[in-house]
């Protein structure tokens, strides 16, 4: 067989090499003692080699399961027509599942079947073949070796340093200009970050309708999910902004609220209005807790306390949610006294430097 | 004399394109190469086949997928057959994605199978990794195989990211918006780096065209290249097999590659399809007609990554309060810098454990014979201290959901999880090493012993012994067939000075092997025969007399 005679070539070969370079083995440590390998189990005969009975029933076996594919992919094409789609939407569920099943059916035939007759009907004597080491032999090694040197006295490559370095320089910068290119992928974002939509006297309106909303449409421990008026989707930058400028808006018993000396006139008769962009990475906190007056980020679990100027007493964020100043205007309707005082949204580097 | 005609050839046919082939692209050298080469058999070695074949049909229905969506950011109003979403204000990424899920035949079950098949190919090179580093298969001339597949790793987790985030959800929109926030939290170049990713501020108008760009051409490139240059050196290296009896760092044993490996091997493709689309057709994956367009303001509670971004996600919520502080005027968010330092230190402690292990055992042999975890405590007890930290962080990503399912409080839940990433690494290290050098001490008791027949007998003086039956020689050499390292010192080099490397290596080197179970040898193997065959005639000489 051409095998063996392959293997005792490769075995020649590499006990030849593994003479010559036997590897440190470090800290392991040599068995002289060693049980002595037996050499590989015998090999159990199958039932598909003693008999014939059986070697046919797999045969049959294997046929049925491609028989079976056949059928699995006419029944997908006859489902692919048979199961149009339609404005009801049980009929994507049928489409897909009847595609699906017959999909399946003509892959798993083809599969199932491949591997039985591998198992059954394919010999299955376990081959053994010597390795040799990975490493090239020592007359390769060499001719690799001269090969270089010749390249390297042909081009001088060593030799010329001018050259070389010159080229290590080129080489080097080279990439800068390709890397430069990608600059232009953003601006500069400049102040955008500290500034929102927010303005002095605009008037809060409901997200999504867009409905403005009166001191009186909030009752004490309601809550709303506050955009500025006059954000829609017809602005340019409609998303940029609300994902700065959503607020939550809660009406508590002005009691409970402990307001410091400088954000006394920032609440309207117990009515707040905090940003909704969570400080820690930019989820919105979207959970109310009317009993505790928490607000619970849904994404990493930050929660603030509402009546404490929101500050943080649980999770990974740091800062308490800014405030946004509101006030009410003379029909009423709530506004914003001013933009937000610091940068809402997650944290940024030189967000506290002043410009 | 007589003509004889010869009888024409029945596969004139196939000899002919053969001969055509071999003329043009010398097919025959290949084949004679390649065609009988020997593939070991073995269950684990399929994992790696089941990621190569789910980034196949990954392949296949993304391709399927491209053709009918359109990554674009621009709004529209939603005009298609579903009902609840009808007019709502959406990009154009999720009208098409709706679209293919509910106007296109065969569209939503492609969009589960490119899901899906997804969720199997990380989590089977996962698998894949975790059996080559259990077995030693990583050892040399593997180990930079070992860096090529850990590239390959997280190349499938930013294939996942990057087409989580394209049908431009509410879900996916808030992943990006996580993925926003971590980037600005870098020091000095955070805010500039999220500008270049969006286009200017978040969400911007261009994210989702560029990560199509990387999903569908930059990152599958690289894989095929990786995955190219990780077969061409499986190939160099042949692979590996169990050891045991007949099997050893100088041969390999298996089947041929023609026909048995290409039957197997190329049925298994079949039914990994196979698999995966059943799966598909019956268990929706991410519904995203439930969750409506990307909208910065509400957000579901509950809400969880795909698996594989879910140990970073939990690394992120584990970050205890009030970590950020000021430098002068500047922000150092801490909270976000020491998870993501965490993740990366990990996987960088990963990609270099071939290198670190080389380094104490001072092995330079090749190792093509594979170690039964057992043989291995320290390694395995490392492997199992990190697949704890893993899955610590992974558990951590769903904090909020143990705390309502199991009615728990939250916040415990977080202070639980926050001890566990801490003590319970270490406690899996010494379990787990215990635990294997508990096996290794049964398994050189059963080989020097042989198995417990169950017959107890009474001996003349009144002892009872239980009967021990020696092994079969083929079991006996599956016990002992492994390879044995002893701790060494921190000795001085040639200039008679021990160096600070040297006094590391040998601290390592004690920490690897000094508590570690000699294989039971041919001496003490045949000792305690010979005691078993003494106290076997003794036996016989009992019952005889008793007759």
């Amino acid at each position: 067989m051409k095998l063996t005679e392959n293997s005792k070539e490769v075995e020649l070969q590499s006990s030849a090499i593994n003479s010559e370079h036997e590897y440190d083995g470090g800290l392991r440590v040599a068995n002289l003692d060693a049980v002595k390998d037996p050499g590989l189990e015998p090999h159990r005969v199958r039932m598909t080699d003693k008999s014939v009975k059986h070697e046919k029933s797999a045969v049959r076996q294997v046929s049925v399961l491609f028989v079976l594919s056949m059928l699995g992919s006419a029944f997908a094409l006859w489902a692919y027509f048979t199961f149009p789609l339609s404005e009801n939407l049980s009929s994507v569920r049928l489409n897909t599942i009847y595609l699906g099943v017959g999909m399946t059916l003509g892959l798993l035939g083809i599969g199932i079947g491949a591997v039985h007759w591998a198992k059954t009907l394919m010999p299955d004597n376990e081959v053994s073949e010597e390795r040799h080491l990975t490493r090239g032999s020592d007359q390769k090694r060499a001719a690799a070796i001269e090969i270089l040197a010749a390249a390297n006295q042909e081009s001088g490559f060593t030799r010329r340093k001018l050259i070389r370095r010159t080229l290590y320089g080129s080489l080097a910068l080279f990439p800068l200009p390709g890397i430069i290119l990608f600059a232009d992928l953003g601006p500069d974002l400049g102040n955008s970050l500290r500034h929102t939509f927010w303005k002095k006297g605009t008037r809060l309106a409901k997200d999504p309708t867009g409905i403005e909303i009166k001191a009186s449409d909030v009752t004490v421990g309601s809550v709303f999910q506050i955009i500025p008026a006059g954000l829609n989707p017809e602005n340019k930058e409609y998303l940029e902004e609300k994902a700065k400028a959503a607020v939550l808006l809660v009406r508590v018993d002005p009691s409970e609220l402990n307001e410091t000396e400088e954000r006394k006139g920032w609440s309207y008769q117990g009515i707040v209005a905090y940003s909704k962009i969570c400080t820690h990475v930019g989820c919105p906190v979207a959970l109310y807790e009317q009993q505790t007056h928490h607000l619970l980020c849904p994404c990493h679990q930050s929660t603030f306390d509402l009546v404490n100027g929101c500050k943080v007493i649980f999770g990974p964020a740091s800062r308490p949610l800014p405030q946004l100043p509101i006030t009410v205007d003379s029909e009423g309707y709530l506004i914003a006294q001013s933009d937000f005082l610091e940068p809402v949204g997650p944290s940024f580097w030189d967000r506290s430097v002043k410009s | 004399m007589s003509i004889v005609k010869e009888a024409p050839k029945k596969n004139s046919f196939l000899a002919g394109t053969a001969n055509y082939v071999d003329e043009r692209v010398g097919a025959a050298g290949i084949l004679k190469e390649f065609g009988r080469k020997i593939f070991p058999d073995h269950w684990s070695f399929m994992l790696g086949e089941v990621a190569m074949y789910s980034f196949f049909v990954l392949l296949l229905s993304g391709t399927f997928l491209t053709f009918f969506y359109d990554p674009s950011m621009a709004m529209v109003r939603y005009d298609g057959v579903y009902a609840p979403l009808k007019d709502s204000l959406m990009s154009k990424a999720y009208e098409t994605s709706l679209n293919i899920t509910f106007e296109v035949r065969g569209g939503l079950l492609m969009r589960q199978v490119h899901h899906w098949s997804a969720l199997l190919f990380v989590a089977a090179a996962g698998l894949h990794m975790l059996r080559v580093f259990f077995t030693g298969a990583f050892r040399k001339p593997r180990e930079l195989n070992w860096v090529v597949g850990f590239v390959l790793f997280v190349l499938s987790m930013a294939a996942g990211f990057t087409g989580y985030s394209l049908p431009d959800d509410l879900l996916s929109g808030n992943g990006l918006r996580i993925i926003d926030g971590m980037i600005k939290g870098v020091p000095f170049i955070g805010t500039n780096i999220s500008s270049l990713l969006f286009g200017g501020e978040f969400p911007g108008h261009v994210v989702i065209g560029r990560l199509y760009a990387l999903h569908i051409m930059l990152i599958p490139a690289l894989i095929l290249v990786f995955l190219a240059i990780h077969l061409f050196m499986l190939i160099i290296h042949k692979h590996t097999h169990y050891s045991g009896p007949g099997k050893s760092d100088t041969n390999i044993v298996g089947y041929p590659l023609m026909p048995v490996y290409v039957a197997k091997a190329g049925g298994f493709f079949f039914i990994v399809f196979g698999v995966i689309m059943v799966i598909s057709t019956f268990f929706t994956i991410n519904p995203i007609w439930n969750y409506g367009g990307y909208d910065p303001s509400p957000v579901s509670a509950g809400t969880q990554p795909d698996w594989y971004i879910g140990w970073l996600d939990g690394a992120l919520r584990l970050a205890p309060t009030g970590l950020e502080f000021m430098l002068g005027d500047y922000t150092v968010s801490m909270n976000i810098l020491i998870p993501l330092v965490i993740s990366l230190v990990f996987l960088g402690l990963v990609a270099i454990y071939p290198f670190i292990e080389n380094w104490v055992t001072g092995d330079k042999r090749e190792h093509h014979a594979l170690d039964r975890p057992r043989n291995a405590p320290t390694r395995t007890a490392i492997g199992a201290s990190g697949v704890t930290f893993y899955a610590v962080l992974w558990a951590g990503a769903s904090t909020d959901l143990i705390a309502t399912h199991f009615k728990m409080n939250l916040n415990q839940v977080l202070l639980a999880m926050q001890i566990s990433l801490i003590l319970l690494p270490i406690a899996a290290f010494y379990v787990t090493k215990r635990v294997c050098l508990a096996l290794q001490r049964k398994d050189k008791e059963i080989a020097i012993h042989g198995r417990e027949s169950g017959r107890i007998v009474r001996l003349p003086h009144g002892e009872y012994i239980e009967v021990h039956e020696p092994l079969d020689p083929y079991d006996l050499y599956k016990l002992v067939d492994y390879k044995d390292y002893k701790p060494t010192l921190a000795r001085p080099n040639a200039q008679g000075k021990i160096t600070v490397g040297a006094r590391v290596r040998a601290s390592l080197s004690k920490f690897y092997f000094q508590d570690r179970i000699i294989p039971a040898t041919q001496t003490e193997i045949a000792e305690a025969t010979h005691h078993a065959a003494e106290l076997e005639a003794q036996v016989a000489k009992a019952i005889e007399s008793g007759k």
